[in-house]
């Protein structure tokens, strides 16, 4: 009995846990793609470097926060500054539509160019961020570290495995939690919301109505740098900021996005939880859990692992392509917002 | 929608909806061009038939799509205040066009649009609708993922009033959309579809309602369900100017019907003339 405790807590420490904070990550990340495409209609390959770069605004805000002394330790000082970071991301974005999407809006212009000029845009993104921070790796996390450490943990269940849960992580999931209400509540409830919603679902019908075009963008793109950079900052919380890192997101967020259907909310967030979840527990080596499940003498002698962690791009690579094949149009079927 | 799984097209892709540039390429200057002044001191030009100026009319409309040949060629349509008019004719007749050149969709050579004497010809679609008119397309004329209520409030967007008293009279016009208020308007019927979509286009309180082709792809027992509908609201003395596929029973409750051949009038008069007019009997209503 007290195995099979052990064998759970071991896997909500590796697996659960990681996979849960990691998932809201990719859940904020591929809204943001995933509304983007509702309103718009293409995908923009430049929301991963919109992460970096409001990530960066983040961090030189919490830098400079630092250094004034502001704090309201245990809680990381990013988070304080990241009404700043969404500011400033939310007009960098603006001027962005403004100077190259809207001239392609303006000529009704095919998906796929929308599609290249975003891959322009990510370039240039791209190189700003390296401008302005640097590619190295970055740290701008300070208050508390852990809700519960793995000692703690023991000491209190008095259990052979701990699990320890960063503070990180609380934060991560908390945050999800509030701004995908927000969001839900926003779209469902407003009367701009709603605008937007039907604005996604019937163009044409939308301006018989009387919607103004270019409020929504104006609105959906504000709403997509705010959810761009809570995400990018919550995953350099967690984990570290490095611009490529987030470059690299863009394959699990797409993912995300796709596998729940592109263009419903819905499907972005539970699209965010089946890529987590695949990626960590395809690459999580079970052979602790394993141990304490069977009897001593069936232990495994290998890591039990189906793919080192190298691989764990493959996995969102795979799960793409197999919902691709097989079900196109997402878990949800992509419904129009 | 399986045959469309990526939504790569929303609405009808209807590019002339839009007409952004609000302008249209009339030639022939109309006179009397004061749109601030509703004032009927210098009558209008009768219509063809020579009765009163109807409240709604586009007078010797000639033009097409974008840079295309004509459809309509010197084609006036009208309607007066609380009556049905029907356009009816055969198929490629420019029915449709006649009405969405009426809406501003498609650029003008020649003729002009004028609602309650106003010259509206330069006027984009939007900017109609808040002049009432709505206009109800024969596709994609309903928000399908959203919720039948919140069709009605986006048909109500330009209001900043209280909408509730429109909505609740829409609801005692169409109670079935009562009951199904909370569900998405893609999950009900052909019929309902389209109760949704008059609905949604009654909610700015228009003067005029156009309707293409109301009744296309539903069964005849909701056809006569929709029409005795469309009689109500043109009793609430709502001018509705519709298009219609099924010609015998339009021009039944028509009061006045225009038959388009080539987008030309051939014939117009009252619906029951036309009903009795053994040529148009024998060319358009099949005997």
């Amino acid at each position: 009995m007290v195995d099979i405790l052990n064998a759970l807590v071991v896997l909500a420490n590796f697996v659960l846990v990681p996979a849960l904070a990691y998932g809201s990550q990719l859940a904020l990340g591929a809204l943001g793609i995933t509304l983007i495409y509702g309103i718009l209609r293409f995908s923009n390959f430049a929301h991963g470097d919109t992460m970096a770069f409001g990530t960066m605004i983040v961090i030189l805000a919490t830098w400079w926060m630092q250094k004034a002394g502001v704090s309201i330790a245990p809680l990381p000082t990013a988070l304080l500054a990241l009404p700043i970071g969404i500011a400033v991301t939310a007009i960098v974005v603006l001027l962005t539509d403004r100077a190259v999407y809207r001239f392609y809006r303006k000529v009704k212009a095919a998906p796929i160019i929308f599609v290249m000029a975003s891959l322009g845009v990510m370039f240039i993104m791209n190189g700003l961020v390296r401008f302005i921070i640097g590619p190295k790796e970055q740290t701008f996390a300070d208050g508390a570290r852990f809700i519960i450490t793995a000692r703690d943990f023991k000491h209190m269940t008095g259990l052979h495995e701990g699990m320890a849960i960063k503070l990180s992580q609380g934060i991560t999931l908390i945050t999800a939690v509030i701004v995908v209400a927000a969001l839900f509540w926003f779209l469902n409830r407003t009367r701009t919301g709603k605008s937007m919603r039907a604005f996604s679902d019937n163009e044409d019908l939308a301006l018989l109505s009387g919607i103004n075009p270019e409020r929504v963008v104006l609105i959906i793109w504000i709403i997509v740098a705010a959810l761009a950079t809570i995400a990018g900052t919550l995953y350099g919380l967690d984990k570290s900021y490095k611009p490529f890192t987030y470059f690299q997101l863009l394959l699990p967020m797409f993912a995300a996005a796709i596998v729940g259907g592109l263009g419903n909310p819905l499907g972005a967030i539970a699209g965010g939880f089946v890529i987590s979840f695949s990626e960590v527990s395809v690459t999580y080596a079970f052979k602790r859990v394993v141990t304490y499940l069977v009897p001593d003498s069936w232990a495994p002698d290998g890591l039990v692992q189906l793919l080192s962690t190298d691989y764990k791009f493959a996995v969102s690579f795979s799960i793409l392509i197999l919902v691709l094949l097989f079900r196109p149009t997402g878990i949800f079927k992509g419904q129009s917002l | 929608m399986s045959t469309d799984p990526y939504h790569d097209s929303r609405g009808n892709k209807d590019v002339s909806v839009t007409n952004p540039k609000e302008e249209s390429l009339i030639v022939a200057e109309p006179e009397g061009k004061a749109p601030t002044k509703p004032t009927p001191a210098k009558p209008k030009p009768a219509v063809a038939n020579g009765d009163d100026a109807p409240f709604l009319v586009g007078r010797g409309m000639t033009g097409g799509y974008g840079r295309g040949a004509d459809i309509l060629h010197d084609c006036t349509i009208g309607v007066n205040k609380g009556e049905i008019a029907v356009i009816v004719g055969p198929n490629g007749a420019g029915k449709s066009t006649a009405m969405k050149a009426i809406f501003g969709m498609l650029n003008l050579h020649e003729g002009a649009v004028l609602i309650d004497n106003e010259d509206i010809t330069g006027l984009s679609p939007q900017n109609r609708v808040a002049k009432g008119m709505a206009f109800v397309p024969q596709n994609h004329n309903i928000f399908t993922s959203l919720t039948v209520e919140e069709n009605l409030e986006m048909g109500a967007f330009l209001r900043r009033d209280d909408i509730s008293g429109t909505m609740e009279q829409v609801y005692q016009l169409f109670p079935i959309l009562k009951d199904k208020r909370r569900q998405a308007a893609g999950e009900l019927s052909g019929g309902q579809r389209q109760q949704v979509a008059v609905g949604r286009a009654l909610m700015t309180q228009p003067k005029v309602l156009m309707l293409d082709e109301p009744t296309a792809g539903v069964s005849p027992i909701v056809m006569d369900e929709l029409f005795d509908r469309i009689i109500e609201v043109a009793r609430t003395g709502i001018s509705i100017l519709m298009v219609e596929q099924n010609a015998r029973q339009a021009l039944a409750i028509a009061d006045k019907g225009y038959v388009l051949v080539q987008g030309r009038n051939r014939f117009t008069d009252t619906g029951e003339a036309l009903l009795a007019d053994p040529e148009v009997r024998k060319s358009f209503l099949g005997g």
